[in-house]
């Protein structure tokens, strides 16, 4: 059985969980302590990859970061290679899926810690990052650890969309849920089945850990 | 050039539910009790002073020192205010210890970590809490966390202190006890007090003068004698006596 496929998954997830975490999680302190114009669109926004179908998304990033266009090009020339049809484009891919899970989660667990302790915070001289810093992030930890849990599960997951902008292709783009396809469409079922399972398995523990993480007040 | 420990307050504030707040009102140094029912506006004031809330007009000054004049478009971020609060649910921070709690508000370009830690200690121990400086908030009895809570106040080196009722919950000797801690770290640091109430006892106990509070406007400024006479004389604590007749029943039983 090819084992690449899951390791090539790994890789993509961690990367993609690792940039969903910096940007989902400044995107939900934003959303969770600013009021700014446009605030209701942006939430919107950042939950329509949880809604949409993978395909439209795909057509949305092969526009904006394809290699014709501006971001895909100045990319390929700074790096050498395109975003598309790489493993850059499968983390992409995989982030735009995580993405929304971690400002959702993130974002109520921020928006759980008691307000009074961040006033409490800003009156003994804190500015509003360092209240976040010490006080806020610290009191929201285990939400957001469950969040990222949650981001990498889904991450580890996607189909449609790396599909759309990664490919297929053996080695470089080919996770293991696309290999899972594959292997259904060329008849090869116990290689299906042990990625299958593999998948699952991750899948449960990361949802049973995140459970238990958010169950368990400190 | 005015008394640079005069607080000057002035305020204007529309709630979305139709509450008006209309006040003006100064406090020199010693305890003002602000004093009025619950709705009257009493918590909006402390949170307008400290920037928590922005009013539609007003004035905050203390001395020459303007920290708020909205027409002249000044609003002095909360944590440049140095303004101690104590919340009525005292706020200590549950993910660090007490000792930690009391040191967040000290200056840090003014003193080493190992002297925030010993100060903090020192403010610990002469509030009788010292031996907690290493636990967290969540294993302290009501007293101990408000001693905690009156400690972190006071290490932060206010310009003025505010207290939005951190006593309700106490029970009237603990708080006895309390009033008396906290009018000598007042006095020691010579800056105005705020202490919000509706208990008649404690405002007694605390204030030097009273500031009375009724819908949003002051009814009256005034000694504590002048404005919260004495309560005709009635049993020290009618919620006692009942159980007292009841144990003496019992017994002859």
């Amino acid at each position: 059985m090819a084992w690449s496929p899951l390791l090539l998954s790994f890789q993509v997830a961690f990367a993609a969980t690792v940039l969903a975490a910096i940007l989902g999680l400044a995107l939900a302190a934003l959303l969770a302590n600013g009021s700014f114009p446009g605030r209701d669109l942006l939430d919107v926004l950042l939950t329509a990859p949880m809604v949409l179908p993978p395909t439209v998304l795909g057509y949305y990033l092969l526009v904006s970061i394809g290699r014709r266009s501006l971001v895909g090009s100045a990319f390929e020339s700074i790096t050498g290679s395109s975003i598309v049809f790489t493993k850059t484009g499968a983390v992409i891919a995989a982030m735009v899926g995580a993405i929304p899970l971690v400002v959702k989660s993130s974002r109520a667990a921020l928006e759980g810690v008691d307000p009074n302790l961040i006033h409490a915070a800003r009156t003994l001289g804190a500015t509003s990052l360092r209240a976040f810093l010490t006080v806020q992030l610290p009191l929201a930890r285990r939400g957001i650890i469950a969040s990222l849990m949650l981001a990498f599960a889904r991450s580890l997951g996607d189909f449609g969309v790396t599909l759309m902008i990664a490919g297929d292709i053996p080695g470089e783009t080919q996770t293991a849920s696309l290999a899972i396809y594959d292997a259904i469409q060329g008849h090869r079922d116990a290689e299906a089945l042990g990625l299958v399972a593999v998948l699952t398995a991750t899948a449960l523990t990361m949802l049973y850990a995140a459970n238990r993480l958010t169950a368990q007040r400190p | 050039m005015s008394d640079p420990t005069r607080l000057l307050v002035e305020l204007h504030v529309e709630r979305p539910d139709g509450f008006a707040l209309d006040v003006k009102f100064e406090a020199s140094p010693g305890i003002s009790i602000l004093f009025g029912p619950s709705g009257s506006g009493k918590s909006t004031i402390l949170a307008a002073i400290a920037g928590l809330l922005r009013p539609a007009r007003g004035r905050v000054a203390l001395g020459d020192d303007v920290w708020l004049d909205t027409a002249a478009g000044i609003d002095r971020p909360i944590h440049r205010r140095h303004v101690a609060f104590v919340f009525q649910t005292l706020a200590l921070f549950p993910h660090l210890s007490a000792i930690d709690n009391v040191t967040y508000g000290m200056d840090r370009a003014r003193a080493t970590r190992a002297s925030r830690r010993a100060r903090a200690l020192t403010l610990l121990t002469r509030l009788r809490v010292g031996h907690l400086a290493a636990r967290t908030p969540s294993t302290f009895s009501g007293g101990e966390a408000q001693r905690v809570a009156l400690a972190r106040a006071f290490a932060m080196d206010p310009r003025i202190v505010l207290f939005d009722e951190p006593f309700s919950a106490l029970d009237r000797e603990l708080r006895r006890d309390l009033a008396s801690d906290l009018r000598a770290f007042v006095d020691e640091l010579g800056v105005p007090m705020i202490h919000v109430t509706h208990h008649r006892n404690e405002a007694r106990a605390l204030g030097d003068r009273v500031i009375l509070l009724q819908k949003g406007r002051v009814a009256a400024i005034g000694s504590v004698a002048e404005l919260l006479p004495p309560d005709p004389p009635e049993p020290a604590n009618p919620a006692e006596i009942p159980i007292q007749a009841t144990r003496w029943a019992r017994e002859r039983e």
